[in-house]
């Protein structure tokens, strides 16, 4: 196809595109309402799409284009269900550790680049008239046809799972029976902390440093609507 | 457009998505950093189909599992925020504090 390694105006593409992915990829967790935050995701996976496009990986990209639309509409919906700002009406910072997870992005990039640059990478590009498309499509329904499937079998378990696990009620009773552990003697209080006192931190000292940060880092969310509901011990400790 | 080039936007994707996941506080927040590191992945895996393996379809099926996975992980990740909503009313991290051992 030609479409790699050539023209000026490929490159020039490929670029535009790098810095809407990059750019729309960083609004999401910057913007006020959760529902910009799904569209800006959404352009981010748009504009990946198109890179895989410019790379003759035909199939991917439209693929990727397609499913993150519909994608991002369900989770648009569920934004709306669970927002804690509608409209975005005022500033959203709901935030926990925030100087430790800037850092633990910028050395994710740092690293990953790194090891990018220090790498030799193997240069086989593709073939300028190879069919990528009709390739795809014998590998897919001939020699990987297991990997596929096993792909298509998974999305059939992960519907079955998703149904069970948001169900209210199961075949036999409430679907959360058995969930809590059985009382000390019957009919009495479970062993172990209390669910509505919240236990306090001396019980998990195995983890490290990610505790520390989020105790340190005071909650600054400032317009939290959902204080009253709902028990947060981090915040009362 | 060199492979090179490509690794690291999937590089600033991936730590963009790691910044998320890590700093947000409601679920449906966290979900959309893990989404974003996905993309990243799937940015890297086409693009070393397309830089390394002459173009060998086989390449293409990392890109295909990594599709798989992100609706796995979107489809679960929803059945489990809205169970947890269900049983505890809690639709920030710091709502399941008891979760924790």
């Amino acid at each position: 196809m030609g479409r790699i390694g050539g023209t000026g105006m490929t490159d020039l593409i490929f670029y535009a595109l790098s810095a809407l992915a990059i750019w729309s990829g960083w609004r999401v967790f910057r913007v006020d309402s959760m529902i910009r935050a799904t569209f800006a995701l959404m352009v981010s996976f748009i504009s990946v799409g198109g890179i895989a496009v410019l790379m003759s990986a035909d199939y991917i990209g439209v693929a990727t284009v397609f499913m993150m639309a519909v994608e991002m509409m369900v989770m648009g919906l569920f934004m709306v269900m669970f927002m804690m700002n509608p409209a975005g009406l005022n500033p959203m910072q709901m935030v926990h550790q925030y100087k430790f997870s800037i850092g633990a992005g910028i050395m994710g990039f740092v690293g990953l680049t790194t090891a990018v640059l220090l790498t030799n990478f193997p240069d086989n590009p593709l073939p300028e008239n190879r069919d990528t498309l009709r390739d795809l499509g014998i590998e897919l329904l001939g020699g990987s046809m297991l990997i596929f499937e096993t792909a298509g079998v998974t999305l059939l378990a992960t519907m079955v799972g998703a149904v069970a696990l948001s169900s209210r009620r199961g075949r036999f009773g409430d679907s959360d029976v058995g969930a809590a552990p059985p009382g000390l003697h019957p009919g009495g209080e479970p062993a172990g902390r209390k669910v509505e006192k919240g236990g306090g931190h001396g019980g998990h000292g195995g983890h490290g440093g990610h505790q520390m940060m989020a105790e340190k880092t005071k909650p600054n969310s400032n317009d939290d609507p959902h204080e009253g509901h709902g028990n947060m011990p981090e915040m009362e400790a | 457009m060199t492979l090179t080039a490509i690794l690291i936007v999937a590089a600033a994707l991936f730590g963009i998505g790691l910044f998320g996941a890590l700093s947000q506080k409601s679920f449906v927040m966290l979900m959309m950093g893990l989404e974003m590191m996905l993309n990243g992945t799937l940015l890297a895996a086409v693009g070393f189909w397309a830089f390394t393996l002459e173009g060998a379809p086989k390449g293409q099926l990392l890109a295909v599992l990594v599709m798989a996975v992100m609706a796995v992980e979107l489809a679960i990740g929803f059945a489990l925020v809205v169970a947890v909503y269900r049983k505890r009313q809690a639709d920030v991290i710091e709502g399941i504090g008891t979760m924790k051992q």
